[in-house]
């Protein structure tokens, strides 16, 4: 079989080429039907609980998606007439942006006051055109003592401002959406600093957050793919010194990528910010393929083959390992399928195609096209070789020290992986030369953490938010929060109907307190929201029933495990408070902190499943189980190192990190499996000691497999460039621990294979047949 | 005698006069403006003498999760022939907010009046707000959306005829003249008949489509003057929706100012 294809790949190379290509276009045009969704909810399946409750949260209150203008004035005081004045215009041009269903800033807060039986209900600041210095400290008073602006809107020193636009997404057409409302606020925001220099802006909030998921995704698609195809062409060109194969290389990846993503299309896949890495990550993995092909043809035509014989040859030897290394590799990223993300599993899925797509391409196109084209072989000296071998005899040598030195060093690095914590904060998803990055840096050093958790908090009865036992223990839950080190600030209704009692008593502080009936509360909030202006109403903390009301926190910024032990706090709080009221967690926040342990969950059960698969795979191949057995340690341990290092380098683990194990598993693999087979074919067939065996694999392998390793690593390594840290930190980590496999492959597996395999080898191997051997080995 | 600032105010008052009455004469209405202007007017006319009416309403707010709320309030109004009409709210339902009662003298330019009797304090509170684009207990209409229709609070442009309902509509235009006003502009269709309204567009600030209402169930009373018994506000922002019924209306029932004041809202029910 392995012969019939290349005789007909060989008999008929433009038929191929010419199939290939038009299968390839067919698929590639699937590619115009792909979309970037910029949503954080595809982080999301559609059963997780946390994104149901946030759900279903926003149907009875409104919707909170928004952009927030970050206003710095560069004299440090935002209460200044033109300042304001700024502010103003900036609030009232912000109803421009599109879907914008509410606005809020320091200038068009509702401040309410008395004067004898009058009630106020005004804009803070009404006019700016005649602000005396009384009556900018009046008004810098009351920002800054407000609970509902302090922290939030306004800073504690008035040195900065947020002017928080909330948008109400239709959903209709969720592509143009984002990037609408984002364009807006852009030109809003290039026009405010154009009219007013002395200020600076950040821009932040959700919608920035979802267009920077597709910005750094397009700049990653413009920098990191051409850089990968660079990397790719310089490898090749320099180590296999071929202008040939670089070309059909180049080819048979862009057409395993253009394939892919328009197999994708046509599927109904849309890209996100993890899938769209799946090209870099095809790229990478398409090109051991061809090398593994093209080492071995080369190899056939310095031994002096015929272009076509060397062709055949090379593809009879490399089809088998090729296509067991590209199932290994694929069922590596199909594990990804077990992560509760669907972008996860939706780059797994892609890449696995991809994978497989490479491997067709490699085993018809290729050779074809090798076969079509010119290819030359320069007369190189064997020098490197020279290298390999020195390597094992180094290995070989130092085996009694080797073995238990990297164990120790393995074992060492295994002991750091209780460093990693998980944490999944959304925010550190983008480097800091992405600009919402830094907006919300800002915001965190100077107003508030992006740390938000909304609390419904329900009676079940109409109208039951005004029962006084109520609204004390909302208000006694409120304090609980804000006497915490890590809020930053509370949201509630019950700030609101304090301060309204004290207008209805002559703005009297003592009456700064909840309204004592039922009767009190409710008309005090009748009589609030008849004099609201749109947009500035309440529905955005009560239900239309008035039977729930919500709570918002901001908090510090802080890892996934200390938000969900805070939330646990909470539940405790009313579990041992307020029994009686059904309460909701929900929030981004809250989503992202409990997705890394739901998905680190279900990633160990798919890593484990596909370990099984591989490991099977393995004993089949190698037609060994105790080698299938032998083989999992090597197989294991770069992954644990990996996290190992990883915890003493940065100890965060995400989303991102968590299909690492399962992702490197699949490619990490091939390095064993080339290094055994060779090493078990000298053994069974060539009757070599296991020393020799070592020798032999080296000799054979090591080169295709530093120079595989180096183009992954280097792949990877591109992919850790990445302005989207969740790709970059995927790539870093995945680029160390197949950096680290080759290194167990060569300095741990050997010396490992030596003791373990010594007792059989005496058995099996005599003295006296092994010079005659090893000169039979040395002679091939 | 004049003071210098009264003088310089009196100044600046006829100079303001000769300026509108200028730009009136350079900036003559266009015919859509007027057309759409004397269909205004002409509603306003058909209806005119109505003295004071009491209703009931009953209101129904449904969230998008499909809960719903009660609202039950009465109303008498007053006309005012030269101003804006006269309103008494007595809220009924919910139960806490029962015997509150809100009195509001509209004016078609300045801001209006209005005066609370919250039962909890036993007190008669004036509030000063511009603010009549917030939601009315919570509901999809805002205060604005509820208040008397006065020719001058808006400014016309006549779209054109629609069927609608059956019945041949006029389509206008208008543009709030109140800069607190929540909208750009409204397209109201009226039946060309009765010039009852059947319909109203309500675009927000950034000029799109906020809302829609819908009248149903016209009702002629005293052989002039049409109500309709069900009006419905469907916000297609927020997927929110509410709707009102109207019941008991009377007409010429014998008010006068002297149940339209604040000594009026305590015993108001």
């Amino acid at each position: 079989m392995r012969d019939k294809l290349y005789n007909f790949v060989g008999k008929n190379p433009f038929w191929v080429i010419l199939v290939c290509i038009t299968f390839a276009i067919i698929a590639g045009m699937g590619a115009q039907k792909l979309e970037f969704k910029s949503d954080y909810r595809v982080f999301f399946s559609e059963e997780n609980p946390q994104l149901t409750a946030f759900e279903s949260m926003q149907k009875v209150y409104a919707k909170s998606d928004n952009v927030s203008f970050v206003v710095v004035p560069k004299d440090g005081n935002v209460f200044t007439a033109e300042h304001l004045a700024a502010l103003k215009a900036l609030t009232k041009e912000s109803w421009q942006v599109p879907y914008s269903t509410r606005v809020d800033s320091v200038t068009n807060f509702q401040y309410t006051y008395a004067e004898e039986d009058d009630m106020i209900v005004e804009d803070l600041v009404m006019s700016t055109g005649n602000l005396t210095n009384d009556k900018l400290d009046k008004i810098k008073n009351i920002a800054i003592s407000e609970p509902l602006l302090v922290n939030k809107i306004i800073s504690k020193t008035g040195h900065v401002s947020v002017v928080n636009v909330t948008v109400q997404l239709p959903g209709v057409d969720p592509m143009a959406e984002t990037p609408e409302v984002a364009a807006s606020v852009r030109a809003i925001k290039a026009q405010f600093l154009a009219d007013h220099p002395e200020v600076d802006v950040y821009l932040s909030g959700m919608i920035m957050m979802n267009t920077s998921f597709g910005e750094a995704s397009i700049n990653d698609g413009t920098t990191l793919i051409p850089l990968m195809f660079l990397v790719v062409i310089i490898t090749i060109g320099l180590l296999l010194r071929t202008i040939t194969g670089t070309i059909a290389t180049v080819l048979v990846i862009i057409m395993s990528i253009v394939t892919t993503m328009g197999l994708a299309g046509w599927l109904g896949f849309y890209l996100t910010g993890p899938s769209s890495s799946a090209p870099t990550m095809i790229l990478t993995l398409a090109v051991a393929d061809c090398i593994h092909i093209l080492t071995s043809m080369f190899y056939e035509m310095r031994q002096g083959a015929d272009k076509r014989t060397a062709i055949a040859r090379s593809i009879k030897i490399n089809l088998q390992p090729i296509f067991l290394t590209s199932i290994t590799t694929a069922i590596g990223f199909l594990s990804m399928n077990f992560s509760d993300s669907p972008p996860f599993r939706d780059l797994g899925n892609l890449v696995a195609i991809g994978v497989m797509l490479a491997f067709v391409f490699s085993v018809t196109i290729f050779p074809a096209l090798l076969t079509v084209l010119p290819v030359r072989v320069k007369v190189q000296s064997e020098g490197k070789k020279d290298i390999m071998a020195k390597l094992a005899d180094f290995v070989i040598a130092k085996r009694k020290v080797l073995l238990p030195l990297t164990s120790v060093l393995i074992i060492a690095s295994i002991m750091f992986i209780p460093n990693n914590e998980l944490n999944d904060d959304f925010v550190k998803y983008f480097d800091e030369t992405v600009p919402y990055r830094a907006a919300t840096d800002f915001m965190q050093d100077n107003l508030s953490g992006m740390m938000v958790v909304e609390i419904s908090v329900k009676t079940g009865k109409s109208s039951g938010i005004n029962d006084p036992k109520y609204l004390r223990s909302v208000s006694d839950f409120s304090d609980w929060l804000r006497e915490r080190p890590e809020t930053d600030h509370v949201n509630t209704i019950t700030d609101t109907l304090k301060r309204l009692n004290k207008n209805m008593h002559a703005d009297d502080p003592s009456w700064y307190k909840l309204p004592d009936s039922q009767e009190m509360s409710a008309q005090y909030l009748l009589l609030y929201e008849m004099s609201l202006p749109y947009g500035l109403d309440l529905n955005n903390q009560l239900d239309v029933d008035k039977s729930a009301s919500k709570i918002v926190v901001t908090f510090k910024n802080m890892t996934s495990n200390e938000l969900i032990h805070i939330e646990g706090e909470m539940i405790a709080w009313f579990a041992q408070h307020a029994p009686q009221y059904e309460v909701d967690f929900a929030s981004p926040s809250l989503m992202f902190a409990h997705i890394g342990q739901r998905n680190i969950i279900s990633m160990l059960i798919g890593t484990t499943l596909a370990l099984i698969l591989i490991s099977i795979l393995l004993g089949v191949a190698l037609k060994s189980w105790r080698f299938g057995l032998i083989s999992l340690l090597p197989n294991l341990a770069p992954a644990a190192i990996g996290f190992g290092i990883w915890g003493l380098y940065s100890g965060q683990v995400g989303l991102g990190l968590s299909v690492v194990i399962g992702m490197t598993l699949g490619i990490v693999v091939d390095d064993t499996v080339h290094f055994l087979s060779k090493y078990l074919h000298a053994r069974r067939d060539k009757n070599a000691n296991p020393k020799e065996a070592v020798h032999y694999a080296f000799d054979n392998v090591g080169r295709a497999l530093w120079i595989t390793t180096f183009v992954l690593v280097a792949g990877f390594t591109v992919l850790a460039q990445s302005s989207f840290k969740m790709n970059a930190d995927m790539g870093f980590l995945t680029a160390l621990t197949i950096f680290i496999a080759l290194i167990v492959d060569f300095l741990f597996l050997p010396p490992l294979l030596m003791l373990l395999d010594k007792e059989k080898a005496t058995q099996s191997v005599d003295e006296v047949v092994e010079t005659p051997i090893k000169k039979s080995i040395e002679a091939a | 005698m004049f003071t210098k600032k009264n003088l310089i105010s009196a100044l600046l008052a006829i100079s303001a006069l000769n300026l509108s009455l200028a730009s009136n004469a350079a900036f003559a209405l266009s015919a859509e403006e007027q057309k759409g202007l004397d269909i205004s007017m002409e509603a306003k006319k058909r209806d005119l003498g109505w003295q004071d009416s009491t209703a009931d309403m009953v209101m129904l707010l449904r969230n998008q999760q499909g809960q719903e709320s009660i609202r039950e309030i009465k109303m008498k109004s007053l006309e005012v022939l030269d101003d804006g009409d006269k309103s008494l709210t007595i809220f009924n339902k919910p139960r806490d907010v029962k015997g509150t009662a809100f009195l509001s003298f509209s004016h078609p330019v300045d801001a209006d009046e209005q005066w609370l009797f919250l039962p909890a304090l036993k007190r008669v509170k004036r509030i000063s707000s511009r603010n009549k684009s917030g939601p009315f207990m919570g509901s999809e209409f805002a205060f604005e959306d509820l208040s008397s229709f006065e020719v001058e609070k808006y400014s016309y442009k006549y779209l054109g005829v629609e069927e609608l309902n059956g019945l041949t509509n006029f389509k206008v235009e208008q543009y709030p003249v109140d800069e607190n006003s929540g909208y750009t502009r409204r397209i109201v269709w009226l039946d060309t008949l009765e010039y009852r309204i059947h319909k109203i567009d309500f675009y927000d600030r950034k000029d799109s489509l906020l809302k829609t209402l819908t009248f149903s169930g016209y009702k002629q009373y005293l052989a002039k003057h049409w109500r309709a018994d069900i009006q419905e506000m469907i916000n297609h922002q927020n997927g929110k929706s509410t709707e009102l019924k109207w019941s008991n209306y009377n007409f010429k029932t014998g008010l006068n100012d002297s149940d339209f004041n604040r000594n009026s809202l305590k015993r108001a029910r």
